[in-house]
């Protein structure tokens, strides 16, 4: 399956990923009214150093760990893509205490989201993605 | 034609479910069921009273879930014997099951020491299952008096979920401090402050001394008066349907890492196993729902002539109580045990980590939890400290500390 991968020597650390991922899953039309002047709270986000940046969203592992630790039964997995149900999740972050990747963090309502490749929304294909200057993250199939 | 039995129907029951058809898809799996649900969700029990779930998102698979995969459920039945020589599992009403396979996933029962006067109380709960449950719900009015006996994980999750619900809540603990059993005496000092600042009161260091009908008499003199009593005094595995075969039981059934118990063809799983913690080299009742699972998973892989091993246990707990969030996991030693402490502070967080040997054994984050994953798996994948920048790691988890090799595994491979 096609999921998202990290150059990291070619990220600019421009944080740009993170704006493109929060707009997508706004549900909004515009940018500037889903964005402008308040906390985003976006699915990918830049880890830096003062020698290293590069941006960190869902592996969409093959055995994922948060699966079998959600104490709801949220989070799933079909065709590959993981899947949290934010109708069933209570917030508990018992999925962020596992993932060995850092990769969950909650919503503005302690509900929790991830990386989803963008097949839910609107965009259809990764945001962060189409929206980087500089291919630092590709979306495309690797050998497992 | 072989035949799965599962005794219980818990997350570790399904985890086993799960397991064993990976590889099988074809062989019968009876699941007996003690509880005549469904499998739920355990620990959204508190979130139900709290009103951020409802029974119907409590399910913790679909609907359909025992017909997809191909099992039969017993409910409201409940295993009284095994036979393990003749491989036969007997049920409280005479029903005699075979298997050739059988998993142990019986969980564990709150645990009620004697206490004089107890008989005297009208409305007393345990906080465990569904029914504890929907009985406590249709016992408190909004001018309920609680009292919980029980600062333990359960004890606190119970009284936050019927805080917005009652008139006032106190939870007592012969301890000295809240959640003992996860938390040092500064954290739990923190936790019992916010627990406070959201109006449960606490009775440490105390315990009752006797009951009489709606009164609970002190060992301090205090006297608490409550309408509706909580006993969430601490849990217990059951491991009796398997010491009584001969089987060795110690505070939980024993396990190797493959899940197997003492007796041949017979598995165990979730919180009624006592197995191997890596965090501290010995064996430990980690009564868990993740490690539930994944013990379950295990035993059901192997059931089915799989192999698998499940060498990765640890204590590892994710709390919130109004708003704050707490994470633990672990082992923590004293320094006249080898270990050492490590502490960052600031505004409402407070993070400890406990290393021993080049090795982190155990953490507890309160305030911040943020990307809290990289920490448990320093302890699980039991990576050398020296072997990472673990100083950057204090302040904030971040998984720049790792080597360029293992980023380019985590971020531009597949895991
Ligand atoms: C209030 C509460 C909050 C919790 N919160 C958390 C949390 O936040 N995070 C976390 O990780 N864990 C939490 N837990 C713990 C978690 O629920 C358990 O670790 C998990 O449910 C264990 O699953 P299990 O399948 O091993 O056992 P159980 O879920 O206990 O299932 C065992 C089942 O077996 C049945 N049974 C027993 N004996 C027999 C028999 N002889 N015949 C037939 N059936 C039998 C029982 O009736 C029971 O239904 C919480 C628990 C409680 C009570
Ligand atoms: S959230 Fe973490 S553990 Fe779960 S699939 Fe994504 S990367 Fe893997
Ligand atoms: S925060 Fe939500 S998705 Fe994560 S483990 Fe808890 S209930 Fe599951």
């Amino acid at each position: 399956m096609k999921r998202i991968y990290v150059n990291e020597e070619w990220c600019l650390g421009c944080h740009l990923c993170e704006y493109n991922c929060a707009f997508a899953n706004s549900g909004k039309k515009d940018m500037i009214t889903a964005l402008k002047g308040k906390p985003i709270y976006p699915r990918i986000h830049i880890e830096e150093n003062d020698k290293i940046c590069y941006a960190v969203s869902c592996r969409h592992c093959m055995d994922p760990i948060c699966i079998k630790s959600c104490i709801a039964g949220a989070i799933s997995k079909t065709d590959g893509v993981v899947h949290i149900d934010q109708y069933k999740c209570v917030g508990c972050l018992t999925c962020v205490l596992v993932c060995p990747y850092g990769a969950l963090a909650p919503n503005e309502n302690g509900i929790m989201q991830k990386c989803e490749l963008c097949l839910e929304n609107t965009c259809g294909e990764p945001a962060c993605v189409k929206g980087c200057p500089n291919n630092a993250i590709v979306y495309e199939e690797r050998s497992e | 034609m072989a035949q799965y039995v599962i005794i219980g129907n818990g997350v570790a029951a399904i985890g086993c479910i799960e397991g064993i058809r990976k590889t099988d898809t074809q062989n019968t799996i009876i699941v007996i069921s003690e509880e005549p649900h469904p499998v739920y969700c355990r620990p959204l029990i508190s979130y139900y009273l709290e009103g951020k779930t409802d029974l119907e998102r409590m399910a913790y698979r679909s609907k359909d879930y025992y017909k997809e995969m191909n099992c039969e459920v017993i409910y409201g039945k409940k295993a009284v014997h095994i036979d393990a020589s003749a491989k036969q599992v007997v049920l409280d009403d005479d029903t005699v099951i075979s298997y050739d396979k059988l998993c142990l996933a019986t969980g564990s029962y709150s645990f009620v020491p004697p206490m004089k006067g107890l008989d005297t109380v009208e409305h007393k709960y345990s906080f465990m299952t569904l029914d504890d449950t929907l009985a406590l719900e249709s016992a408190i009015t909004k001018d309920s008096k609680i009292l919980i006996v029980g600062a333990g994980l359960i004890g606190l999750k119970c009284a936050e979920g019927l805080k917005d619900r009652v008139a006032g809540i106190t939870v007592c603990d012969l301890a000295n401090r809240v959640l003992s059993s996860i938390l040092d005496f500064d954290c739990a000092a923190m936790v019992q402050r916010h627990l406070e600042e959201n109006g449960i009161s606490f009775l440490l260091e105390d315990s009752v001394a006797s009951f009489d009908k709606n009164t609970a008499y002190m060992k301090s003199g205090k006297t608490v008066d409550f309408d509706v009593l909580v006993l969430a005094v601490g849990v217990r595995a059951n491991t009796a349907l398997l010491s009584e075969t001969g089987g060795e039981v110690n505070r939980g059934i024993l396990i190797n890492t493959k899940m197997e118990t003492s007796v041949s063809d017979i598995y165990a799983a979730g919180d009624c196993t006592e197995g191997e913690d890596i965090s501290c080299n010995d064996k430990r009742v980690l009564a868990l729902l993740p490690n539930a699972y994944m013990q379950g998973n295990c035993a059901g892989i192997n059931m089915a002539g799989g192999s698998c091993v499940f060498g990765k246990a640890i204590p590892m707990n994710s709390i919130g109580f109004f708003g704050l969030h707490i994470m633990t996991a672990g082992s923590y030693y004293p320094s006249d045990e080898g270990g050492e402490l490590y502490e960052e502070q600031s505004q409402g967080v407070l993070k400890r980590f406990f290393t021993r040997n080049g090795y982190l054994t155990g953490f507890i984050l309160i305030g911040d939890t943020s990307r809290a994953g990289i920490y448990t798996s320093l302890i699980r994948e039991r990576i050398p400290l020296d072997s990472i920048d673990f100083e950057t790691l204090k302040k904030t988890a971040t998984s720049t500390v790792f080597s360029s090799e293992k980023r380019k595994h985590f971020f531009g491979g597949v895991v």
